[in-house]
């Protein structure tokens, strides 16, 4: 079908989130305004106004109702979904990159970019059911990686959290006590940056992108390689749907590096993969420039995506996508 | 000697030496624990020569005889004669004196800065006549040491006992008839060169030998395939042999940066370049031709820049590669080059110019060699604003003998093209149009093998249409032509031999507006791929020429280099560029079936390994062809078995990959279950994850945005 094509933001996308019904579609871009669109048809429904930077992620509660938002301007703010005011600040004092709800809502994790002196961490935040009571204090800070970390998440049951980043390590540490319990070994790990996380809706397994042109698909409980996906182009974003076998990995040059002759060059598609086989089925092609984020609708049939080009796109799929054989 | 060192000391271990694979054994990077692998060993003679800076002084004998007091006039003569070519030393200047007589002895001894100075005030002075009965004789002192080291006696040299070398054909031999080719990828310390069997059947390629550092610049197979070479700082090797890739030999010239093999692959000729001590002259230029088989030097040419620079439209222009052309055939008889208003043709005998002399052709500025003939085909340019027309002709060698001759008016350029067979000659003349502003282009056709080789003129129809590229159908009589203007140009296939019409050059077809810019024909003729490479970003088009029609379009994007395999069965299509986008190869079957690809970072080399003429008669390959499907058979029930192996083979890889998902899903189902009560606990007691049934209510909200009391005028 043709995607819906949506255009709010005005500058490069950085992540996308769908709420838990999957009716709603929250983007983040460097333009500062985070934005809520109606997820059948790209309708926009409002802008979280507050941010005074580029907005690199979100999370949105499983009731809804509240927003969480990581920023360069060194804070994160937590949002009420339904009129868009600002409910809590966090500051920190290098800029705020991921962001991620606990299971049951009631923590946040939330890491923070080298920045001067500052080196990058991990800082895990109580969120108030009453925004009344909302403090800023960390529970927890984890320090270890080298350079940005680039995504963290909680790992089944919130007792671990599972950090990636620009030192292409994935580590596994222990929500409670803070310790550093695995790490992605050298040989099978990745070998440059790590762009992307991605958590399996059950949180069993989750997915990685990096620039070494892969993705690789990793156990949440034991830190097991279970399937790499080879593909032509730095890796920026993954997304697994919920629904099917399938792995959709997006991408493309950097910025810096992209020809402006043909569109083909940067080879700027979603390609979905095989999740069992590794094997490539196709490829969504439309974003001029990389694509920065990817997202699947819950339901699993329709997925969006986040370029460089500062568009939104959204693909419900076809009936003939829910009877590929291969 | 290090043999029996390494016995003894493997004895004295207790090791079975024989046993021990020597390539398994990883040294820690910078440690060789003071065993020098054999590459260094050339290396470190390198430094030793350094070391004693033997190399850069001369001996220069036969001067006169002086006392003491005309000691200075010489040294003035010797040193202006010496110091032209070079720098000398400071104290770089010394000629004994005979205590006795207070003479001196007729020699000095001259220290340069460099040896390349060294040697090339020996090239230039030996010889040189001071006077009638001083000519001096002219050594390097490092020479003297070893000419003193010659014995008075002359000694039969010894016999070694023959000892059979390696099958070097076997890669022919393979049972599936598979091709190979080699590949070279990486940066820096990554360089690596493998060699691979392209098993097209099983749809991806079947590694041979892979090294890493395996060359300092790029490799190259020799004409029939036999030798692979590759370049070092100290030489070229080449490497074959019947199951892996050994060192077979080794070629010694130092910062060798190109290399050529004589087409029956018995010499190889190495170019290197040397930046001059003064700025402001040519460079220096070494070119050794080596037997492959002995690794001897047959001859080596030294010289300037200058004089290996050919004549140009404009002029001198810059050293092309090859210098030296090898004449066609494989018995590797004779090869030439070009200098200003001379071919020189040397034969490989003796190594020296035939009848002793080069022949001179006036302004002379391309030259080429029929493919399977002693012929040369010359050009010359107009000369005298038009008064003399250019010329294209034929030579045969070693008679020199001018076979044919054309005389062409108001020419600009001139492009020769053999045919593989060296059947036909195809010259495209650019020519200046009545006001001499504009060119347009026209061939003349020669054929070789018909008596008094008729040449015909062919013309475009559109005379204004540029060419983008010509090419022969190899061992055929046909040719296709790219011919108008980027970037839709046409594309016309002509043949030499026409049913009718014996002796004309007739017309086939023409393609309209294709997005083609280069022409690669099978080497088995018939089929054709019209590319648009580069700027068309790889646009393929698999034409066969028999029927006229397109077999396949494709695209290869971005590719940059296309190379049919050596039997006409396979193509690689590689994209090699610097910007690292696409770098990778694929592989085609003739009809333009993708069957694999292969993506690789920093891809800068892809080879395919050339097989030698087939022996076969014309008369048995025509048997063949004709009981085609006689043959066919066979390799159609193995294709089909294969094909039915893979297919099994993926079947059950699929379903152990299946089965194995299927195992982890069925873990975390379970381990998902046993947690489902913490996860509840975590949420506050909410029932279930996400199967919980919620019901839709429908809940209206009003909401009072504004109010407004507004008078309506109301009129009767």
């Amino acid at each position: 079908m043709r995607p819906i094509l949506m255009k709010g933001h005005e500058r490069p996308l950085t992540f996308l989130k769908y709420n838990r019904e999957g009716d709603l579609l929250f983007s983040c871009a460097k333009d500062h305004t985070p934005t809520v669109w109606f997820a059948d048809n790209g309708e926009r429904l409002g802008t979280y106004r507050g941010h005074n930077g580029a907005v690199w992620s979100c999370d949105v509660s499983r009731d809804s109702m509240r927003l969480i938002t990581g920023s360069a301007d060194q804070t994160a703010k937590l949002w009420n979904v339904q009129n868009g005011s600002q409910l809590f600040t966090f500051s920190f004092d290098s800029p705020a990159r991921s962001v991620d709800f606990s299971v049951g809502d009631k923590l946040a994790v939330i890491t923070t970019d080298p920045f001067m002196e500052v080196l990058s961490a991990i800082h895990v935040k109580r969120i108030a059911r009453d925004p009344a009571d909302q403090s800023g204090e960390s529970v927890l800070i984890l320090r270890g990686h080298q350079g940005r970390i680039n995504r963290a998440v909680w790992g089944p049951l919130n007792k671990t959290i599972i950090s990636a980043g620009e030192d292409s390590i994935i580590r596994v540490w222990d929500s409670e006590t803070g310790k550093l319990l695995k790490e992605s070994d050298k040989e099978s790990g990745h070998k440059k940056t790590i762009t992307s996380l991605t958590m399996a809706a059950d949180g069993s397994h989750f997915v990685t992108g990096s620039q070494d042109k892969s993705a690789k698909l990793w156990d949440s409980r034991t830190l097991t390689l279970l399937k790499t996906y080879v593909t032509e182009r730095p890796v920026n974003a993954v997304a697994m749907s919920p629904l099917l076998d399938h792995v959709v990995l997006g991408g493309g040059q950097d910025a810096s590096s992209v020809t402006m002759t043909d569109h083909r060059a940067g080879k700027f598609e979603a390609k979905f993969y095989d999740k069992i086989l590794q094997e490539e089925i196709g490829g969504v092609k439309g974003h001029f420039g990389p694509i920065n984020a990817l997202a699947f609708n819950p339901d699993g049939k329709s997925f969006s995506s986040g370029g460089e080009d500062g568009y939104v796109r959204l693909h419900h799929f076809d009936p003939d996508y829910f009877n590929i054989k291969i | 000697m290090a043999d029996v060192m390494i016995a003894e000391a493997s004895a004295r271990l207790g090791i079975d030496f024989s046993q021990v694979d020597l390539d398994s054994v990883q040294l820690p990077p910078g440690e060789d624990f003071g065993v020098i692998s054999d590459d260094e060993d050339l290396y470190q003679d390198d430094h030793l020569e350094l070391d004693t800076s033997l190399n850069n002084i001369i001996i220069v004998d036969n001067l006169p005889v002086v006392p003491r007091e005309k000691f200075d006039k010489l040294e003035g003569v010797i040193r202006k004669i010496y110091g032209q070519i070079g720098l000398i030393k400071e104290d770089g200047f010394w000629m004994p004196v005979d205590p006795d007589t207070q003479k001196t002895l007729g020699y000095c001894f001259i220290e340069y800065n460099t040896p390349q100075e060294a040697e090339l005030a020996k090239e230039r002075t030996n010889g040189y006549k001071l006077d009638r009965s001083h000519i001096f004789a002219v050594n390097m002192f490092e020479e003297f040491d070893r000419f003193m080291q010659v014995p008075d006696e002359w000694a039969p040299p010894e016999v070694k006992p023959y000892t059979p070398g390696e099958y070097l054909q076997q890669w022919l031999l393979d049972e599936k008839a598979r091709d190979q080719f080699v590949i070279r990828s990486g940066t820096g310390t990554e360089v690596m060169c493998e060699v691979m069997w392209n098993d097209a059947r099983q749809m991806k390629p079947d590694p041979v030998h892979r090294r890493a550092f395996w060359t300092e610049s790029f490799v190259q197979w020799s004409p029939l395939g036999t030798y692979l070479a590759t370049l070092h700082r100290q030489g070229a090797a080449v490497w074959g042999g019947a199951s892996t890739f050994n060192r077979l030999c080794r070629y010694a010239h130092p910062q060798v940066e190109l290399i050529d093999f004589s087409p029956g692959e018995r010499y190889l000729v190495a170019y290197s370049s040397h930046a001059p001590s003064n700025p402001r002259d040519p460079k220096r230029i070494v070119i050794n031709i080596f037997d492959v088989r002995l690794g001897k030097v047959m001859r080596d040419f030294k010289g300037s820049a200058d004089d290996f620079a050919i004549g140009g439209p404009g002029g001198v222009t810059s050293v092309s590669w090859p210098v030296f052309k090898w004449a066609g055939g494989r018995d590797d008889k004779y090869f030439a080059r070009i200098g200003k208003g001379i071919i020189s043709v040397y034969e490989t005998e003796t190594f020296s110019l035939i009848d002793k002399k080069s022949m001179k052709v006036d302004n002379v500025i391309d030259f080429s060699w029929s493919p399977t003939d002693p012929i040369l085909a010359l050009f010359v340019p107009e000369l005298g604003g038009g008064n003399q027309p250019a010329r294209v002709s034929l030579v045969q060698i070693p008679s020199k003998e001018e076979l044919r001759q054309k005389n062409l008016f108001s020419v600009s350029d001139c492009k020769m093209y053999w045919q593989s067979n060296g059947d036909y000659l195809a010259v495209k003349v650019e020519r200046y149009t009545k006001t001499k502003k504009s060119t347009y282009t026209g061939f003349e056709l020669f054929r070789i093998k018909e008596r008094d080789i008729p040449i015909e003129v062919l013309e475009l129809e559109n005379k204004n249409d540029k060419i983008i590229a010509f090419a022969w159908e190899p061992k055929g009589h046909r040719f296709a032509v790219i011919h108008g203007d980027s970037p839709k140009p046409d594309i016309s296939f002509y043949t030499m031999k026409s049913g009718s019409s014996i002796g004309r050059v007739v017309k086939l077809t023409t393609l309209k507006g294709k997005q083609a810019n280069a022409l690669f024909w099978s080497p088995a003729g018939r089929m054709i791929i019209l590319a648009g490479l580069k700027n068309f970003n790889g646009q393929l088009e698999f034409y066969n020429v028999d029927d006229l029609e397109t077999m396949a379009t494709a695209e290869h994007f971005m590719a940059t280099d296309i190379e049919w395999d050596p039997t006409g069965r396979y193509v690689a299509t590689s994209v090699i560029s610097d910007h690292g986008m696409e770098n990778g190869f694929n592989i085609w079957s003739f009809h333009g079936k993708l069957l694999y690809k292969i993506l690789k970072d920093h891809f800068y080399q892809y080879l395919w390994r050339p097989r030698p003429p087939s022996l076969l008669t014309p008369e048995k390959e025509e048997e063949i062809a004709k009981n085609l499907k006689k043959y066919s058979k066979k390799y159609e029930a193995e294709d089909q078995d294969v094909s039915m192996l893979l297919s099994e083979q993926e079947r059950e890889k699929r379903k152990a990959l299946k089965d194995e998902w299927n195992k982890w899903v069925t873990r975390w189902k379970q381990l998902y279950e046993e947690e489902k009560l913490d996860r509840q606990g975590l949420r506050d007691g909410e029932t279930s994850d996400e199967e919980e049934v919620y019901e839709a209510k429908e809940v209206e909200v009003e909401e009072l945005l504004d109010e407004l009391q507004e008078v309506v005028e109301y009129d009767e």
